[in-house]
């Protein structure tokens, strides 16, 4: 019944929704004041399509109904991420892990490389895992690189994966392991539920609309993607994604690397002495070896072959020019021993050894190496990905949130993912607005550079349905933009009169108002009582960090500048209130709250128009009411908890 | 490759500064020839500050030595870095030219 009451009212919400806006677009705008109404009519479209993808993704609402019974002998890695959590805190969870009733080991993810814990681990019995050489001096890629080095060194058919502070049931290997009986299921997520959140949740650290109706949503379209925590993973299916994205980036970086090859030899060609027929001689053979390999590239031929070939080819030139240089220089000795032979020595002109010659030609010492950008090619033309520890990384390092460029490579290669609705790990949140925020703004960050990077909207593999699930999640991380203009609206209007709309007339209000009505009444009955006002007030209220972050990850992606990445610290950060880091917030709201003023003056005087300035304070009321949050946040001192904070029952939704 | 040479009491020293490689090699050979018909033939190539030398490299050292050699005078090398060191060691080029410590000790006993 819910569900056809739902449907029912995203149908209306994208009729009255398409309805007001195509209206504002064709009939409305104030083009007197294009700067404000056009970008008004913009951020009215852009949270339209928020909307509908919502809508779009509470029709499909899936309410499973639990797992089948797990095989017993299905075998299971419980792998426990940590990088600097306090240890005490690493080994209540591990020591958890190792409570799950179902066949495991559990091993300890330590990015942080601590002899403590790997002390710990030894004397509990846990097995602990730390980088090897092969990161050294390499991208380490963060929690997608710990858990692909711990991939490499463990063997279980399926991972569990839990952050450092997510304290697992016992049962939940029992609870969802059953879903991979189902030989296309690679991943089960379950929700992220943390204990110290008091119950009017300050920090909005509970996410129940995303761990609810958007990833039930998702699940109905075959697209519920992995967060980082409390799921688990098919390693088959991780590993299949390791290897086509090996061959993926080794294809590209040798097509690159022929791309560049010929520039590499031209300039070569003109910087090297151009009496020296040694230089020129190798440039050919450098020049004949690498379009050989185009050719055998566009023919398809394997990549092995073709860069073992053009190693070979070149080696052999090189081999030869060391064999030219050496005997030149044997030709010389001989000379100068003809004229003078007491200070050569007594044993005779020395002779180079062959296997100084090999020596002389190797890489590192090859008169090659002169040309820089040559030898760059042909260190390109590899198939040992040396940029890299190591050559499979099956979860995707496009991103600082690996797991959804992840899960959606895994989606896009024809993989299914379960959303599993039941609570089975409990963790820890952020205490502290400072902590909230740069978890907040990582998150945005990665998703954006995934939107950046593989945009959904155009993966081969992906269906419709589940490019735009993804586009969705993306498409609300771009809110920032929208908010600072639905600030700016009513204070342009308070202060100078200037109305983005023609007009307030009937016609505004008779297509406005349904189509707000059944907005939040679509929220109110997807989210089945759940309350979605503390996610609402964030989405505008933090657009300082997603503008940072799109900015931020913009950059990042097409100029290659660094994020300024930090690890979410899971212990609170100490100190009063840090009214700074919300200072954009605060001089938005002193500038609403003036213009409300200014506006009821300006109405006192007979200078506004009563219904206008009416329409303006009520919105500014709105949106100081959203801000609000960030008084409670700022001044949020942590958790206290009053009793024994693990709820008696667990909440539980569809399952 | 930046080659500079100063004309000493009894040698000139010439200074190699960078790597002495395929590229630079003929260059070291063309700045040795020149200083060697500037009429000195004494020559030490001051190794300080040549970080790294390949098979070319070492070629166009022997072939300086020669020239010095036909002109009536010498070559010696000074202050080898270890990578040229190992290059010299493993051709046996380090029975033909002994490295000096300094520029100054090259010539100072004859």
């Amino acid at each position: 019944m819910t569900r056809f009451w739902t449907r029912l009212i995203v149908v209306l919400t994208a009729i009255l929704g398409l309805n007001y806006v195509s209206w504002r677009w064709t009939a409305s705008l104030n083009w007197d004041a294009w700067w404000i109404s056009v970008p008004l009519v913009l951020a009215e479209t852009y949270s339209l399509i928020d909307v509908m993808l919502f809508g779009m993704t509470v029709w499909k609402l899936k309410l499973r109904k639990g797992a089948p019974e797990a095989p017993h002998d299905a075998t299971v890695d419980v792998f426990i991420t940590t990088y600097n959590e306090p240890l005490d805190m690493v080994l209540a969870t591990a020591r958890a892990a190792q409570r799950i009733r179902h066949p495991h080991s559990t091993w300890i993810l330590d990015d942080g490389a601590r002899p403590e814990l790997k002390t710990l681990a030894e004397q509990h019995g846990l097995g602990y895992v730390t980088r090897g050489e092969d990161w050294t001096d390499r991208p380490r890629h963060a929690k997608a690189g710990n858990l692909n080095n711990a991939l490499m060194v463990t063997h279980g058919e399926f991972l569990l994966i839990l952050d450092a502070d997510q304290v697992p049931e016992p049962d939940i290997l029992e609870k969802t392991v059953g879903y991979f009986n189902n030989r296309r299921v690679a991943l089960v997520q379950t929700p992220q539920y943390f204990n110290n959140v008091p119950a009017d949740d300050p920090l909005g650290s509970q996410a129940p609309l995303f761990y609810g109706p958007i990833q039930q949503g998702k699940d109905g379209w075959n697209a519920a993607f992995f967060c980082g925590s409390n799921a688990i993973l098919r390693r088959e299916a991780l590993m299949q994604l390791g290897l086509v994205g090996y061959v993926k980036e080794t294809e590209k970086s040798i097509r690159r690397a022929l791309a560049a090859s010929r520039s590499a030899i031209r300039h070569a060609r003109k910087s090297a002495d151009r009496e020296s027929p040694l230089i020129a001689r190798v440039l050919d053979e450098v020049e004949a070896a690498t379009l050989e390999a185009q050719r055998q590239m566009d023919d398809g031929g394997p990549l092995g072959e073709i860069t073992y070939r053009v190693r070979r080819r070149v080696d052999q030139a090189v081999q030869a020019l060391v064999m030219a240089d050496v005997s030149a220089l044997q030709a010389d000795l001989e000379e100068i021993a003809a004229m003078e032979l007491a200070h050569v020595g007594e044993a005779g002109v020395p002779v180079v050894a062959d296997d100084a010659v090999k020596r002389m030609s190797a890489r590192d010492w090859s008169p090659l190496g002169a040309l820089e950008s040559v030898q760059a090619v042909l260190d390109a033309l590899s198939v040992e990905r040396n940029d890299e520890a190591q050559p499979v990384m099956p979860l995707a390092t496009i991103s600082v949130t690996e797991d959804m460029a992840t899960a959606m490579r895994m989606h896009a290669m024809g993989w299914e993912s379960v959303y599993h609705h039941e609570i089975l790990a409990y963790g820890l949140a952020p205490e502290d607005l400072k902590t909230m925020l740069t978890q907040r703004l990582r998150w945005a960050q990665g998703t954006i550079q995934v939107m950046l990077r593989e945009n959904p909207l155009v993966q081969r593999g992906l269906k419709l349905g589940q490019r735009l699930m993804y586009f969705a999640t993306m498409w609300t991380y771009l809110s920032g933009y929208a908010a600072v203009i639905y600030f700016a609206a009513p204070i342009i209007y308070l202060l100078l009169g200037i109305l983005p709309v023609a007009s307030l007339s009937t016609d505004f209000f008779i297509r406005f108002v349904p189509f707000m009505i059944v907005n939040q009444l679509l929220f109110a009955v997807a989210g089945r009582g759940i309350s979605t006002w503390r996610g609402q007030q964030y989405s505008l209220a933090l657009f300082p960090t997603w503008i940072k972050a799109c900015s931020t990850a913009a950059r990042n992606v097409w100029f290659g500048r660094p994020l300024g990445f930090a690890v979410t610290p899971k212990a609170r950060q100490s100190g009063g209130p840090s009214w700074s880091l919300i200072r954009p917030q605060i001089v938005v709201a002193v500038l609403l709250a003036a213009a409300a003023v200014v506006g009821l003056v300006r109405l006192a005087a007979g200078l506004a128009e009563p219904l206008g300035t009416l329409i303006n304070v009520a919105w500014v009321i709105f949106d100081l009411a959203v801000m609000s949050v960030l008084l409670r946040a700022v001044r949020y001192k942590g958790f206290e908890s009053v009793v024994e904070s693990k709820p008696q029952e667990r909440k539980s939704g569809g399952v | 490759m930046e080659f500079s040479y100063e004309i000493k009491d009894s040698y000139a020293e010439v200074k190699a500064n960078g790597r002495l490689n395929m590229v630079s090699a003929p260059k070291l050979r063309e700045f040795v020839t020149d200083v060697i018909a500037g009429g000195s033939s004494r020559i030490v190539v001051n190794l300080e500050n040549t970080a790294f030398m390949d098979s070319s490299g070492l070629g166009a050292l022997i072939g300086c030595l020669k020239a010095a050699r036909q002109a009536g005078g010498d070559l010696r090398i000074a202050a080898v870095q270890p990578q040229v060191k190992m290059v010299l060691e493993l051709t046996s080029m380090d029975r033909v030219l002994t490295s000096y410590a300094s520029a100054e000790e090259a010539f100072s006993h004859d």
